[in-house]
């Protein structure tokens, strides 16, 4: 047994990693955030039109994306209205439309042809395809393609009779498409429904006999009973937990950091203090809120850090800790002021400006971690109604990125300033954001990117960007 | 409201927790970091012929839930049946017409439903496992209103493929004469048997396991335990494999005494981790994965094997806080109250500004899931996360796991076997410190060990301890001592030595000589 490579720690990410002597790491190792498939994987959407196959589609790469599995959806109608600018009826898709059928089976090679690119090369995870793919004959040419690529495939399924859910799934999001942006509501409707008339009469349900070998979940009546057959790996199984928590009931989220605290005042970050006066006060006015809203069946989260639980009990409401919402562990600059940290620990200081996404604080916390961390929470919170969560500035950056589907660049940097309730309803393919301010003063906690993020910068060019403070 | 950090509580000690100061409040009692998932109790109700996996099902299951946190208990009524007919003659008890049997079985199931409401209303049990056939729509019938009525949540499990053969009635019967019986008894519930129809049954919350677990069909899930038991039912499997868990190679922090960290590897602990490939490697293992913490020393550990492995950080060392680094005997020093408060209630006190072993188990989770998903796999940890993982696997409650043993250089192999867990244990032979604390007032048990120097190294934490009680003016100067006695110098204080410790320690010594 030969003697081991010697490890060096990434000044940045805090990972332990060999070090060989070219310098880069000899055999890829991986950091466990969610299971590294070697194999991509291909997602294929089942199911008549209005059946909600691309609520899940952007819901499910959303997820994914925010969990760290690069995902992209291939959305056929999309490159449909590419090749057919202007959409003119129904008789487009009816199946003795010889042109028709010659268009759609082009987009739908186009777009696996994008896929693959995805996959194999862009260095995507997981694809999407978001189609009908009522037919059997059409699941077997996507099933070849994948074979040929190394893909595995995953089927999800949509089945649904009820006339209600699909007369709201088209008023909500059928109307609105550009297909219809020139018709009456009334018009656009009928013509819709005998569109869907057109696949009926050729759609093949994947069948628990003649299917059985496939991978696939059966979501039937918007998630009343759920069908898998063979989960093969992990990333599915997160897939197949995932599609089984979500539902579509309306509600809406409140978030909300906890009242400005003793050490928010002072500048500093982390630790575990108190609310100031002010942040007294906007206890006080986070409750008359609430109560004005006249929220059904309101639950309330905090973390297990003093200022969210003295902010809670303000509402005069049940309330439960989580510690999986406690604020980013800041390791060893906690209570510490950024000119502090500037100060004793320039080098680190710089890094984080260099990538704030992926930055660990020594013996502490990335943002990356604090992801990893979130996610029961949210596993939750689709579970839940109305929920308000009363938490902490990067943790709330993470839960917003999540729901207003931002980029890890992006998601260090969002807008949670104190004293404010972002009121988030589901709507559409995507999510409404109402910002509330309750009207008490605070100090301002965000620090911007400075200009310079170089570690030999000078201490005024670090500093350019720290908020006002006492 | 006033918020204050207390150190005592009615309940559970929320050393970390902050508990507010009022008896209004109807919010839950306990502030943990599991959230209250379950309101209402919930029955699990077991479907299924027999020798379809139920009770191996319940049992998991039970483990996996109480292991998270949820207070959960099986009840077979196979074993009620066992003590009302204390002899089992043949499958004519199971006979449909069999009236007398009859009365007696259904007689069974409704102790076990009593003493599930007991379970739940006296106990504080949050979910009971119903473990029975209930093949038929009667049955069935009557546990579901049993549990309508008291305001119990139900969901039902349904197996339907024969996997296995194999029972208590059974122990002391001829192999074939017992198969011949079991089939005959599974034909008496054949007749009657009315499985969960996807129509008929559309407002029960079910799951319906085919296939042996390559096919579901889940419905009705009700709130978050359900969708819980759902995702851990759909990860398990019953492929033969095996788990081996390792601590890292010993590190230069456990040499001096001083725990958490991010230390690299002793020389010795470099040695074990050459031991550990060699071992590996004539386990011929098929197909290993190998998974690291994101700290050093497992991952040097990891490095000898010359393998691929995956570092999580989830599998990190459970954090001291402020005691990071620390040996025993500064945290005694620094924060007696804090040490005290351990020892109290080890598994769910939380180190200032750390985590607690009930922390650790929350965030292990995911890690026991996709341990469950994969199939031989080696873990190179540390103690308290390894003794959460093994405390998981061989169903240890909160008070035994931070006091179970996981010594350094030493790995576990855990082959799951009928309803538990084989564990063989492997000292692969390269000396280490031993970092066990054990529970206060438990030294008899060490004065056990055969090898003497086993046995100083391991009183030495607990002893001197105990010594410092009575002599209050020792210091930890008894390290040097120890350890220039036994040729292992570490360290050199110029401090003194006490004389009554010598004398200790020599008596020892003399003990150890003399036998």
């Amino acid at each position: 047994v030969h003697g081991p490579r010697e490890l060096h720690q990434n000044p940045l990410r805090k990972i332990w990693m060999p070090r060989t002597s070219n310098g880069l790491p000899q055999r890829p190792i991986t950091q466990r955030r969610v299971c590294m498939t070697n194999c991509p994987t291909l997602i294929v959407t089942v199911g008549l039109p209005a059946r909600g196959k691309t609520y899940i589609s952007k819901k499910l790469t959303r997820y994914l994306n925010w969990i760290g599995v690069p995902t992209k959806v291939f959305n056929v109608g999309q490159y449909r209205r590419e090749c057919v600018k202007i959409y003119k009826s129904f008789e487009f898709f009816r199946p003795d439309n010889e042109e028709g059928l010659k268009i759609r089976r082009q987009c739908a090679t186009t777009a696996l042809n994008d896929v693959r690119e995805y996959l194999s090369v862009e260095g995507g995870q997981v694809a999407v395809f978001d189609a009908t793919n009522t037919t059997r004959e059409r699941r077997a040419t996507i099933m070849k393609f994948a074979e040929q690529n190394g893909f595995k495939v995953f089927f999800v399924e949509s089945v649904c009779e009820d006339p209600d859910v699909i007369a709201e799934n088209i008023v909500q999001v059928k109307l609105d498409s550009p297909d219809y942006i020139h018709t009456d509501t009334e018009e656009a409707v009928e013509d819709f429904m005998k569109r869907i008339k057109c696949y009926e009469s050729s759609y093949q349900p994947l069948d628990e006999n003649l299917d059985k070998e496939l991978s696939y979940i059966k979501v039937i009546d918007v998630g009343r009973r759920y069908l898998v057959n063979r989960v093969l790996d992990h990333i599915q199984s997160r897939i197949v937990y995932y599609l089984m928590n979500i539902h579509i009931t309306p509600r809406s989220i409140y978030l909300s950091r906890h009242g400005e605290s003793d050490l928010n005042i002072k500048g500093r970050i982390g630790g575990d203090s108190g609310l100031s006066d002010r942040g007294r006060e906007y206890a006080m006015k986070l409750r008359k809120y609430i109560q004005e809203q006249n929220i059904k069946e309101l639950k309330v989260w905090t973390s297990q850090m003093k200022r969210t639980i003295q902010t809670a009990e303000s509402l005069g409401v049940p309330y439960e800790q989580w510690k999986a919402l406690n604020e980013i562990d800041a390791g060893m600059c906690e209570e510490m002021m950024y000119e502090e940290i500037q100060k004793n620990f320039p080098v680190e200081f710089a890094l984080r400006d260099q990538d704030k996404y992926r930055y660990r604080y020594p013996k502490g916390e990335s943002y990356e971690d604090l992801v990893q961390r979130l996610e029961p929470v949210i596993m939750e919170l689709e579970r839940q109604e109305n929920v308000l969560v009363i938490c902490h500035q990067a943790v709330m950056r993470c839960l917003l990125a999540y729901f207003l589907d931002k980029t890890a660049d992006e998601l260090p940097y969002l807008q949670c300033p104190l004293h404010t309730v972002l009121k988030l309803t589901p709507v559409a393919y995507g999510c409404k954001v109402e910002s509330i301010y309750l009207g008490v003063d605070s100090v301002n906690t965000h620090r911007n990117r400075p200009e310079n993020v170089m570690a030999q910068r000078s201490t005024e060019d670090a500093l350019q960007t720290v908020p006002a403070h006492f | 409201m006033k918020v204050v950090k207390c150190y005592i509580s009615s309940d559970h000690l929320p050393f970390e927790n902050w508990h507010t100061h009022t008896h209004t409040h109807t919010h839950h009692k306990k502030c943990s970091s599991v959230p209250q998932f379950c309101n209402s109790p919930t029955m699990l109700v077991m479907v299924g012929l027999p020798a379809r996996g139920k009770t191996y099902i319940s049992k998991k299951l039970t483990r996996y839930l109480n292991w998270i946190g949820v207070p959960t208990k099986v009840f077979n009524v196979g074993q009620y049946r066992r003590q009302a007919v204390t002899t089992y003659k043949n499958f004519e008890f199971f006979k449909p017409d069999n009236e007398e049997a009859m009365k007696i079985r259904k007689a069974c199931a409704s102790a076990a439903l009593k003493d599930v409401a007991t379970y739940f209303s006296k106990e504080q049990g949050q979910v009971a496992v119903f473990d029975a056939t209930n093949t038929t729509r009667e049955r069935r019938a009557i546990i579901l209103s049993f549990a309508n009525e008291r305001g119990y949540k139900s969901f039902v499990d349904f197996l339907s493929q024969q996997v296995k053969f194999g029972s208590p009635d059974y122990a002391d019967r001829d192999c074939e004469e017992a198969m011949v019986d079991f089939i005959q008894r599974i034909d008496c519930y054949r007749a009657s048997y009315m499985p969960i129809d996807d129509e008929k049954d559309r407002n029960l919350s079910y799951i319906k396991i085919f296939d042996v677990g390559s096919r579901y069909l889940v419905n009705r899930v009700q709130d978050h335990i359900q969708s819980r038991i759902v995702y851990y039912l759909m990860n398990i499997h019953v492929t033969p494999r095996s788990i081996y868990l390792s601590r890292h190679g010993e590190s230069e922090l456990n040499l001096l005494g001083r725990i958490g960290g991010d230390s690299g590897l002793s020389p010795r602990g470099q040695k074990y981790a050459n031991a550990l490939a060699t071992f590996i490697t004539n386990q011929n293992i098929n197909d290993l994965k190998v998974w690291t913490s994101h700290m050093k020393r497992t991952i040097q550990t990891a490095e000898t094997l010359a393998v691929p492995y995956e570092q999580w950080k989830a599998l990190n060392e459970i954090d001291a806080g402020v005691c990071e680094e620390m040996t025993y005997e500064e945290i005694q020093e620094h924060f007696p109250e804090e040490f005290a408060l351990r020892d109290q209630d080890k598994y769910r006190y939380r180190y200032p500004k750390g985590e607690s072993y009930e922390d650790l188990v929350q965030r292990l989770e995911p890690v026991i899931m996709e341990l469950e998903r994969q199939e031989n796999v080696l873990v190179v940890c540390h103690q308290a996360v390894m003794r959460c993982l093994l405390a998981y696997f061989l169903d240890k409650p909160a008070g035994e796991l931070p006091y179970l043993r996981c010594p350094l250089h030493t790995v576990l192999k855990l082959t799951p076997v009928a309803y538990g867990c084989k564990v063989e244990s492997f000292y692969l032979n390269v000396e280490a410190v031993n970092t066990h604390r054990d529970r206060p007032g438990v030294s008899e048990q060490l004065l056990s060990l055969s090898d003497p120097l086993t046995r100083i190294q391991s009183t030495y934490p607990s002893s001197l301890m105990h010594l410092q009680r009575y002599f209050p003016h020792i210091r930890t100067y008894a390290k040097t001592f120890i350890f220039i006695v036994y040729g292992h110098i570490i360290k050199k204080e110029s401090h003194k030595i006490s004389k009554a410790h010598i004398l200790l320690f020599v008596f020892d010594r003399a003990k150890c000589l003399s036998s």
